[in-house]
């Protein structure tokens, strides 16, 4: 779309913001205990406030109540392939971005409040606003808007009951794959990703080159024995160019570290805790800490390190807590 | 050693296109545009250029500006590299240009699609086959790919070893935020938030999360610079550059310094103050305000303790007491920065910087500003430079 194509779009589906969603829903049946079995059975539910009438009547709740999370289940319209399948505002705003492309639909979350729990008895009415559609985002899926309903639920007496709001994204799927609406079913699944590996040159390539062999070196200068990392090709304490190498124990402490939640790139498992550890030998490297949770590492943690093939093409230094007594 | 700069260059003309996240336009253009209209404001002609400084990353080059908005000869020009580290370099370049007489009007610009093209928070990847490529393999591998990550690794430092909390990068960003909140033209115009809100957000690296990181924008912004001689015929008051330096320090790597023997400071920036106050003779009690770089809501407390607002580990206590706020000690990031303004690589702070010493700002604090400090960013080679009024010559 070019810019005023864009604009006539927006101009068109932010017009739905502050629409209801057609008139208030009534469920088809009042709130009732076979339901609430049902549900519960499928759940896994066992609290006896759902199921047993006398635990729940000595119960602080008085008597059986249904589930919270039952709340908008009481007001569905029902399967649409088994009745009439009604034209709602909300299903003419999806349609507006279908025409545009932007065919793929994700729930991206939603949150529910509960003001009081729903008893046998009770009539539920669902009450939908299209409450506001995002500017354009730049997803992982693909561009696209973010449409936010809100629905208010409530009892016989028009006091609320509880309140939703449900987020999804429609995008134009990035792949131009319309099935993307859909979970892909795939059945040939790719290469998974593997980490990102350091190219390989002249300066570094013999200290990546042993870390395949299972080995870390650290660089040391022939001429004045200064260690150092990351290697260089001269040392900067006597300016020789001829070095060597020894093997590190890989025992050292942690100097600092970061846990890495977000943005997750593909080959790497998150929360990720790197580390800038500090090796007995004096020289310093940044590497994983693994084999603990991310929220006990601490400066100052000794550390122990391995070398491990962490995916398919990746070999690879990762530091664990060291054993007490080492 | 002193660099003979003080009072030979003043900012003439400054000016930003608007920032968004889709601009809809190339970088080139949006250069284009800057560049014009800060000449505009200068009350200069293109053909009155002689010289035009920008970033190495910038992806529009200096013939192309110049063919766009018709400027003619170019006697000078020159690139910066280092990320948002050059953004007072281009004043750098600019003022031993006209100083040495090498040009008599320079303007620096500073171009890009942040958000609609290449986005920064993406991080480094395999793909890059530039110079510093091994450099990176250092990290990759093990996934320390973001700015975040890498300016995170100082902060758990730096958190360590001082009294810094998660309450003074609070106020810091907090107070960025206020300043957008009253600034039309930054992207968080009118969007303050409370600590709920900033506690709320999610998680990127410990310890930050999203509040605590910069934006990504689309947008330009140019700065024109020429002697203090003709400054006093222009259209606006020239504000004059009493000093600028620049600093790569001992044993540096780009973003990833963590082989000094204590990182929990920026010693480029230590440097770059120590001898942008020797070229003048200033004093950090002498700065009214300041644009100090906030790609990350830490780096601004290390670069209030490499200006000697305060000692060195004391930046907490000194932000805690409000002192960054339009009535506190020093008004900081009046423009709500890179953190709530736009993201234009710190260039749009020198254009606020100037406009604080013309008295100008959109939240022009109450006091008089004689002397203002913009810096650029860190983790990077970076600079800082100490802008004065006309009547500071």
């Amino acid at each position: 779309m070019n810019p005023e194509e864009t604009q006539a779009f927006e101009e068109k589906i932010y017009a739905f913001i502050g629409r209801e969603n057609g008139p208030p829903k009534k469920g088809h049946d009042a709130v009732n205990e076979p339901m609430i079995r049902h549900w519960a059975e499928i759940m896994g539910d066992e609290s006896p406030v759902y199921t047993d009438s006398e635990a729940a009547i000595n119960s602080s709740k008085g008597g059986i109540i249904a589930p919270p999370s039952m709340l908008q289940t009481w007001s569905m319209e029902g399967y649409s392939m088994a009745g009439d399948f009604v034209q709602d505002v909300q299903r003419g705003l999806h349609n507006v971005f279908d025409e545009h492309g932007y065919t793929g639909v994700l729930g991206t979350n939603t949150t529910t409040e509960f003001f009081r729990d729903l008893k046998p008895g009770d009539e539920v009415t669902a009450h939908t606003v299209i409450d506001s559609i995002s500017e354009q985002k730049a997803t992982a899926r693909g561009i696209g808007y973010f449409i936010e309903t809100v629905t208010t639920f409530t009892d016989q007496d028009g006091e609320d009951v509880g309140r939703q709001v449900f987020r999804v994204l429609k995008f134009v799927p990035a792949d131009g794959d319309a099935s993307a609406s859909s979970e892909s079913t795939d059945d040939e699944s790719p290469a998974a990703p593997t980490r990102i590996a350091s190219p390989r040159g002249h300066d570094n390539g013999w200290w990546w080159n042993a870390i395949d062999e299972g080995k870390m070196l650290i660089q040391r200068c022939k001429n004045c024995q200064t260690l150092r990392h990351p290697p260089r090709p001269m040392c900067g304490e006597c300016q020789s160019i001829e070095w060597d190498s020894i093997e590190s124990s890989m025992e050292g402490e942690v100097f600092s570290f970061t846990t890495l939640h977000y943005p997750k790139i593909p080959g790497y498992d998150y929360p990720l805790c790197c580390a800038v550890i500090s090796l007995n030998e004096g020289t310093r490297i940044v590497s994983n800490i693994v084999g603990i949770d991310h929220e006990d590492v601490t400066i100052g943690m000794k550390v122990k390190g391995n070398i491990e093939q962490v995916d398919e093409k990746t070999m690879l230094p990762q530091f664990y807590p060291a054993q007490a007594g080492e | 050693m002193n660099a003979n700069i003080k009072d030979k260059a003043a900012i003439v003309g400054v000016a930003n296109t608007e920032f968004s996240k889709n601009s809809g336009r190339s970088e080139l253009q949006l250069a284009a545009e800057a560049v014009a209209a800060a000449l505009d404001d200068a009350g200069l002609k293109p053909s009155d250029v002689d010289g035009i400084t920008t970033f190495t990353m910038d992806t529009s080059d200096e013939i192309e500006v110049a063919r766009a908005v018709g400027i003619g000869d170019l006697n000078f020009y020159s690139r910066v590299p280092h990320g948002g580290g050059a953004a007072t370099g281009l004043i750098h370049q600019a003022v031993m240009a006209v100083a040495t007489g090498m040009a008599e009007t320079v303007v620096c610009y500073r171009s890009l699609n942040g958000r609609s093209g290449h986005r920064f928070s993406g991080g480094v990847s395999g793909d890059i086959t530039t110079s510093d490529a091994i450099h990176w393999g250092w990290y990759m591998p093990y996934g320390l790919l973001t700015p975040a990550s890498w300016v995170a690794m100082f902060t758990q430092r730096y958190m360590h070893l001082t009294n810094c909390t998660k309450d003074s990068l609070f106020e810091v960003a907090y107070t960025m935020r206020q300043h957008a909140a009253s600034n039309p033209a930054a992207l968080f115009y009118q969007k303050p938030f409370d600590r709920a809100e900033y506690n709320a957000q999610k998680k990127i690296v410990d310890p930050f999360q999203l509040y605590d990181c910069c934006l990504e924008s689309d947008g330009a912004s140019a700065v024109v610079i020429t002697s203090t001689e003709r400054a006093k015929d222009l259209k606006q008051p020239g504000v004059v550059i009493k000093a600028v330096a620049q600093c790569a320090a001992a044993d540096m790597e780009v973003m990833t310094s963590f082989y000094r023997d204590e990182i929990a400071a920026i010693p480029s920036m230590d440097i770059a103050a120590q001898t942008a106050y020797s070229q003048c003779g200033l004093t950090a009690d002498d700065i009214d305000a300041a644009i100090i770089y906030d790609a990350f809501s830490p780096i601004v407390l290390w670069q209030l303790e490499s200006w000697g607002f305060c000692k060195h580990g004391e930046a907490h206590d000194f932000v805690m007491d409000g002192a960054l706020r339009l009535d506190g000690r020093l008004p900081t990031n009046t423009h709500g920065g890179q953190l709530s303004e736009a993201y234009i690589h710190g260039v749009n702070g020198i254009v606020e910087a100037t406009r604080l010493v013309r008295g100008t700002s959109v939240n022009q604090p109450g006091k008089t500003i004689n002397h203002a400090l913009v810096t650029a960013g860190v983790g990077v080679p970076t600079g800082g430079a100490l802008l004065g009024t006309m009547d500071t010559l």
